[in-house]
């Protein structure tokens, strides 16, 4: 299972969900959860999505939420699982 | 949230820590065996260790370069360690080492790497004749590439002081020097001499490839100064208890991530995983210096007193939270404290908070040693050769790994600079003591090892 995690980073607004999941939907990437929030003053979006399926590399599909994040305002970034597994678990 | 198993502070965090706290993996090292490139022919040899370096590190950059993608986590440098060429290199002419400096060049150069260590002599008993012809192309093998880093081991705690080598360090560190006055005698920033050196150690200019060693390795080092910093700062006045469980815990953090990297590295490469070496190296940019942690932690200017019982704080907090986080940590472990990389440390020999001999007091409760110090270019040989003797004596002592870096700037004096670039930084010429160290260099022979050495 190849699992990743994208947090969107910015002000809240119509379309952002709408505007990611579109980028996950064309490479076929499946969304398992979402989840929003006010976190340290910032509006926080957090998806996990798993990638087992994705029709575009990890590199690709870093390029294009980087463009559809630039084109909604906010801060996109996708990260494997595995570095927080690694960084808040014992 | 049934399957977000993260809390968002914790996801932000570590976003945080690449972003705005210079959290990075600072360097992914490839070991590379050479025992089995051994020839009497310099051409042969020079051929056989240029093909396997190539061969076996010719995926780094690109394997790094989707890691980093992937985890968000910038890798900074990619380098290589070779085993000592003193070892490999005792059936060819001892003119010819400077052919096999310059095919390490070439290998660094077609690999895309920024450094290739290990133009390297164990020579802490004494030296064969290869070691000698090394130690005696040294400036010339320094002068004559940009990428090979050398290093001599000189001492350990099991071997004592070799002082014959010491006193020909101190030579070739001033021939060096007057080689590259060009650039700033910048061929000393890639000379290291050790005491105890480490098998191991991914960071450069000490790194080699360990004769104990397997034919390939991946080792990694992970830095965090800004990170560290910023988690004292957020912790405020607490009492030292408190403090070092803070550093203890990003420490854990970093350590992992890194670890992380580095498997991850190893098994796309193909090449078993060494070790994690958890350092909180440094760099000139503003918020990642070891010196405003020490500044965090309560000290005035580091090098004003206090400076050596916060960094026995730091330095012990931080291979506790490493220790914990991954089986296998090794290299070197701790904090650096160069002069040259180091705002907070450039900033501090600039006002003159901070002398040679303070510098050599904090080197006995971290890693590693008296490091990137430029002293002025007429510093007698001798004299040189003192200040390595006084670290090596350190190390030899408290069984741990000491080194010295220094630069006898060539034309330089008290008072004038040195700006060696990007990662090296610049550093003002610190003043050494006048006193002359002759006879003392003059003696010859070697310092027995001590009673700390009889643990059989």
């Amino acid at each position: 299972m190849s699992k990743a995690i994208v947090t969107i980073i910015g002000s809240d607004r119509v379309g952002i969900i709408a505007g990611i999941a579109n980028v996950m939907a064309e490479a076929n990437v499946n969304i398992l959860d979402i989840s929003q929030s006010v976190i340290r003053e910032y509006f926080t979006m957090i998806m996990m999505v798993d990638l087992a399926g994705a029709s575009a590399s990890f590199a690709e599909l870093r390029r294009r939420l980087d463009g559809a994040g630039e084109a909604l305002g906010v801060k996109v970034e996708i990260q494997r699982e595995d570095i927080f597994q690694a960084m808040h678990r014992i | 949230m049934k399957h977000l198993s993260y809390s968002g502070e914790e996801i932000l965090e570590t976003i945080q820590m690449v972003r705005t706290e210079q959290l990075d993996i600072r360097t992914i090292t490839i070991g590379v065996s050479l025992l089995d490139c051994v020839s009497a022919s310099t051409e042969t040899l020079c051929r056989n260790i240029y093909d396997k370096v190539t061969a076996r590190a010719r995926n780094l950059r690109q394997v790094g370069s989707e890691i980093a993608q992937e985890f968000g986590i910038p890798i900074v440098n990619y380098r290589i360690a070779v085993t000592p060429v003193s070892l490999v290199s005792g059936a060819i002419p001892p003119g010819d080492l400077v052919r096999v400096a310059e095919t390490l060049d070439r290998a660094a150069d077609a690999l895309g790497v920024d450094f290739i260590g290990g133009f390297s002599a164990l020579v802490e008993k004494g030296m064969t004749p290869a070691d000698t012809a090394l130690i005696a192309a040294l400036p010339d093998a320094l002068a004559g590439t940009r990428r090979v880093c050398a290093s001599v081991n000189v001492g350990s705690t099991r071997a004592g002081l070799n002082m014959d080598a010491i006193a020909e360090m101190g030579r070739a560190l001033r021939r060096t020097a007057a080689l590259t006055a060009d650039q700033g005698s910048i061929g000393c920033a890639k000379l290291v001499v050790f005491c105890n050196a480490v098998e191991d150690n991914p960071f450069m200019a000490g790194a080699f490839h360990g004769a104990g060693e397997g034919d390939c390795v991946v080792n990694v080092g992970v830095s965090g100064p800004g990170v560290v910093l910023k988690a004292i700062e957020a912790a405020g006045a607490v009492d030292f208890g408190k403090l070092t469980a803070t550093i203890r815990q990003t420490a854990f953090k970093i350590t992992r991530a890194g670890e992380l990297v580095g498997r991850t590295a190893a098994q796309r490469l193909g090449i078993p995983f060494g070790i994690i070496d958890l350092s909180l190296a440094p760099t000139p940019a503003e918020g990642d210096s070891v010196a405003r942690i020490l500044e965090a932690i309560g000290v005035g200017q580091v090098g004003g007193h206090g400076s050596t019982a916060a960094l026995a704080l730091l330095n012990d907090a931080v291979k506790k939270g490493g220790a914990m986080a991954s089986s296998y940590v090794g290299g070197l472990s701790g904090a650096f404290i160069p002069v040259s990389e180091d705002i907070g440390m450039i900033q501090a020999a600039e006002a003159g908070a901070i002398t040679i001999d303070k510098l050599e007091a904090m080197t006995s409760v971290c890693s590693v040693g008296l490091d990137m110090i430029v002293v002025p270019g007429d510093t007698p040989a001798e004299t040189l050769s003192a200040i390595i003797a006084d670290e090596a004596a350190i190390g030899m002592i408290n069984k741990k790994t000491t080194a010295v870096r220094i630069i006898p700037a060539a034309g330089k004096g008290v008072g004038e600079s040195v700006d060696f670039g990007g990662l090296l930084g610049r550093a003002p010429v610190m003043p050494v003591h006048a006193s002359s160290a002759e006879r003392l260099i003059g003696r010859g022979g070697r310092i027995p090892s001590p009673l700390q050495a009889l643990v059989n």
